[in-house]
């Protein structure tokens, strides 16, 4: 017997019997699109992260004073002040690894200009700083080098603080504003950037020299952090130890010292952060798979009360010539095409409810074309498996005794 | 005429628990082409046994059987399975049709399991073969659409579709009342002037008188077969049947 009967006697049966199949594919229909929207929910958020992460640098090498914060003990004052003018110009000068460097000294405070205030923080870097966190120049031009010399009174501003401080639209670009008492004049505008990942505003700063910011906000002479960006982030690890090494040897450590400073990079916060979400994935396809299991289940369950229901059919198609291969590819057609048919469904429904939550929610998704093709293949296999020992059944049932079945 | 059937010393043992039941003891006979035979025999002497066993649905315990030339005692399941679907045409006492399927649809059936048939040759045979049974009107009725009568003129239709070598019938008319049971065997008559083996089984004395020969079974051995020399006609008698009104 032929395939193509062999399928349109399945599909005759099947469409008996329609509500029963449909109730039967239910449970295919919502495990497949559970786990095509859980995995397109888990990667949505993966990528964002991973695209936000790479926004900021991916690159990016921190490098604070003080070692290890370990179990609350507490830093000493000169600990805290490792970082010096020194240590940033010999990295700068003797790694191979590292392109960009800065300083960085923060000050947080009101920043005023005429009857508008806002609270903010401000960032003394050099020009370096904005290549390594990827700040663009939307209007005006950066401080020079120049200014870093004398500690000139200029800025940078983020779109936040110019919305706070000139809510009327006036054009920012040379307008003096104070910050505490220090009056600075802004010389540019950055680009916005919006949120990041951990939902802090990204345009929410101000740009200084960082020798402004030492000598007349803060008056310290160390730093309170370097960041560098490695050639590419695949370099991070060698820049990290070429980094470490000139501090070691800058600070007159002893081999058996530990580090008077900590480095961290993107590329370790970025990693930690996805295998955050690389591990609420597979939880949610676990859950999303079990569903698909008990939807096999439910294929099973129906195909035997089937198989039983239809005995005398079975005994009157092997009376009339049926071989037993052909009752068990009959079932197993019947079942593979439920499965199909559900997981055909599965998918559109999962797709659909993905862009509805990225529609709905604007939560980032992400449908992986092997997750479809995954549960796709899953619930076909779960058909064949699920179906098979029903149809052996059926194939094996006597013809007399089938035909005569009540 | 040719030789259709050749049974010889046919046994057929069950084995019930600690006891063996001897359902057919050594049967034999012969039969050709052409014959209308009806099979009788008091309830439990064997008769289904006998017809299953013709019908490659059971095989003998021991014994030889030839259908058409062939030796079936040796043949495997799927063998059996392909000879049945070309060389026999069943009629169950209980229709046995596929339900919520039209008697198109249900003529076919054998002819699904034999790939040398295609779609179109499959559905001018079964056409034709509810045309043969009087149910040329009635082709795209369902089978729950349907009276007992018809109902088993459509399985008739499906035993001839194929061109079986033999017709094997038990019970045909069990489920049905006295006047649609001669329509039926006016269409078994039908078929018999037409040149084809049938194998009738059943219980009522009456409808051998209908049939060319009657062989009689007891106890799983044959006790009796004699030709009959002065056929009844079927078509007759169910003119003589008044029809009932209510
Ligand atoms: N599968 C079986 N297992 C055990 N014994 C069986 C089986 N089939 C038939 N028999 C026995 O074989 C004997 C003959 O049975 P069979 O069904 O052939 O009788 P029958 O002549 O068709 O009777 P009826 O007119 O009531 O249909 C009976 O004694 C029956 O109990
Ligand atoms: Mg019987």
């Amino acid at each position: 017997m032929n395939i193509g009967n062999l399928f349109k006697i399945a599909v005759k049966a099947l469409s008996n019997n329609k509500f029963r199949g449909f109730l039967t594919m239910l449970g295919i229909i919502i495990g497949v699109a559970a786990v095509i929207t859980m995995l397109a929910i888990g990667q949505g958020s993966k990528r964002s992260i991973q695209a936000q992460i790479s926004e900021m640098g991916s690159n990016m090498i921190m490098i604070h004073p003080g070692g290890e914060r370990r179990g609350g003990v507490r830093l000493s004052p000169e600990d805290m002040e490792s970082l010096k003018l020194g240590d940033l110009q010999d990295i700068q000068t003797q790694t191979s690894f590292v392109t960009y460097v800065s300083p960085a000294v923060n000050s947080a405070g009101q920043a005023i200009y005429g009857a508008n205030n806002t609270p903010t923080t401000v960032y003394g870097v050099n020009r370096d700083y904005l290549e390594i966190r990827r700040y663009r120049v939307q209007d005006g031009e950066v401080f020079t080098e120049q200014d870093i010399r004398t500690a000139a009174k200029v800025c940078l501003v983020g779109k936040s603080v110019v919305d706070e401080l000139f809510p009327e639209g006036q054009n920012p670009i040379g307008k003096v504003i104070r910050f505490g008492t220090i009056p600075l004049r802004i010389i540019g505008v950055l680009e916005s950037k919006g949120y990041n990942s951990m939902g802090m505003d990204q345009d929410d700063l101000i740009i200084a020299p960082y020798t402004t910011v030492q000598k007349r906000m803060l008056a310290i002479t160390h730093l309170q952090e370097i960041i560098c960006s490695a050639v590419t982030e695949d370099y991070t690890e060698q820049a990290i130890e070429e980094i470490s090494r000139i501090l070691r040897d800058n600070h007159r450590l002893k081999d058996t010292d530990e580090d008077d400073f900590s480095i961290r990079s993107q590329q370790e916060l970025s990693s930690m952060m996805t295998s955050t979400t690389d591990t609420m994935t597979v939880l949610l396809a676990v859950v999303a798979g079990i569903s698909l299991l008990v939807g096999g289940i439910g294929i099973m369950n129906i195909m035997y009360v089937s198989v039983t229901e239809r005995t005398r059919e079975i005994g009157l198609r092997m009376s009339i010539g049926a071989k037993g291969r052909d009752i068990l590819a009959q079932f197993l057609i019947e079942s593979v095409l439920i499965s199909v048919t559900g997981g055909l469904i599965g998918v559109v429904l999962g797709v659909g409810a993905a862009l509805l939550v990225n529609l709905l929610a604007s939560y980032p998704v992400f449908i992986q074309p092997w997750s479809v093709i995954l549960s796709f293949a899953v619930c076909t296999v779960t058909g064949v498996f699920f179906g098979w020992y029903p149809a052996k059944k059926a194939a094996g049932l006597d013809p007399i005794e089938a035909i005569r079945y009540e | 005429m040719r030789e259709i059937i050749r049974l010889e010393d046919i046994c057929r043992d069950f084995i019930v628990g600690e006891e063996t039941v001897h359902a057919l003891r050594g049967v034999s006979f012969t039969i050709s082409e052409g014959e209308f035979v009806t099979i009788m025999g008091s309830s439990g002497s064997g008769k289904s046994t006998l017809l299953n066993t013709l019908g490659c649905l059971d095989t003998p315990t021991s014994g030889e059987y030839w259908l058409d030339g062939i030796s079936v005692r040796t043949m495997d399941k799927n063998r059996r399975a392909t000879l049945r679907n070309r060389k026999i045409g069943f009629v169950f006492q209980s229709y046995n049709l596929l339900p919520k399927t039209t008697a198109v649809e249900n003529v076919e059936l054998p002819l699904m399991y034999n790939s040398s048939y295609s779609s179109s040759q499959r559905r001018q045979k079964a056409v034709s073969a509810l045309e043969a049974v009087g149910l040329g009107d009635r082709l795209w009725h369902k089978s729950n659409q349907m009276s007992g009568g018809q109902m088993q003129r459509v399985a008739i239709a499906r035993a001839l579709v194929n061109d079986p070598a033999v017709i094997l019938a038990d019970e045909a008319t069990g489920n049905l009342d006295t006047r649609t049971s001669f329509e039926v065997l006016v269409l078994f008559q039908k078929l018999h002037a037409e040149g084809r083996t049938i194998i009738f089984v059943t219980h009522n004395p009456e409808i051998s008188r209908y049939s060319s020969r009657n062989i009689t079974l007891r106890d799983g051995r044959v006790t009796g077969d004699v030709l009959n020399g002065n056929i009844l006609d079927a078509a007759a008698t169910l003119a003589s049947i008044p029809v009932e009104e209510d």
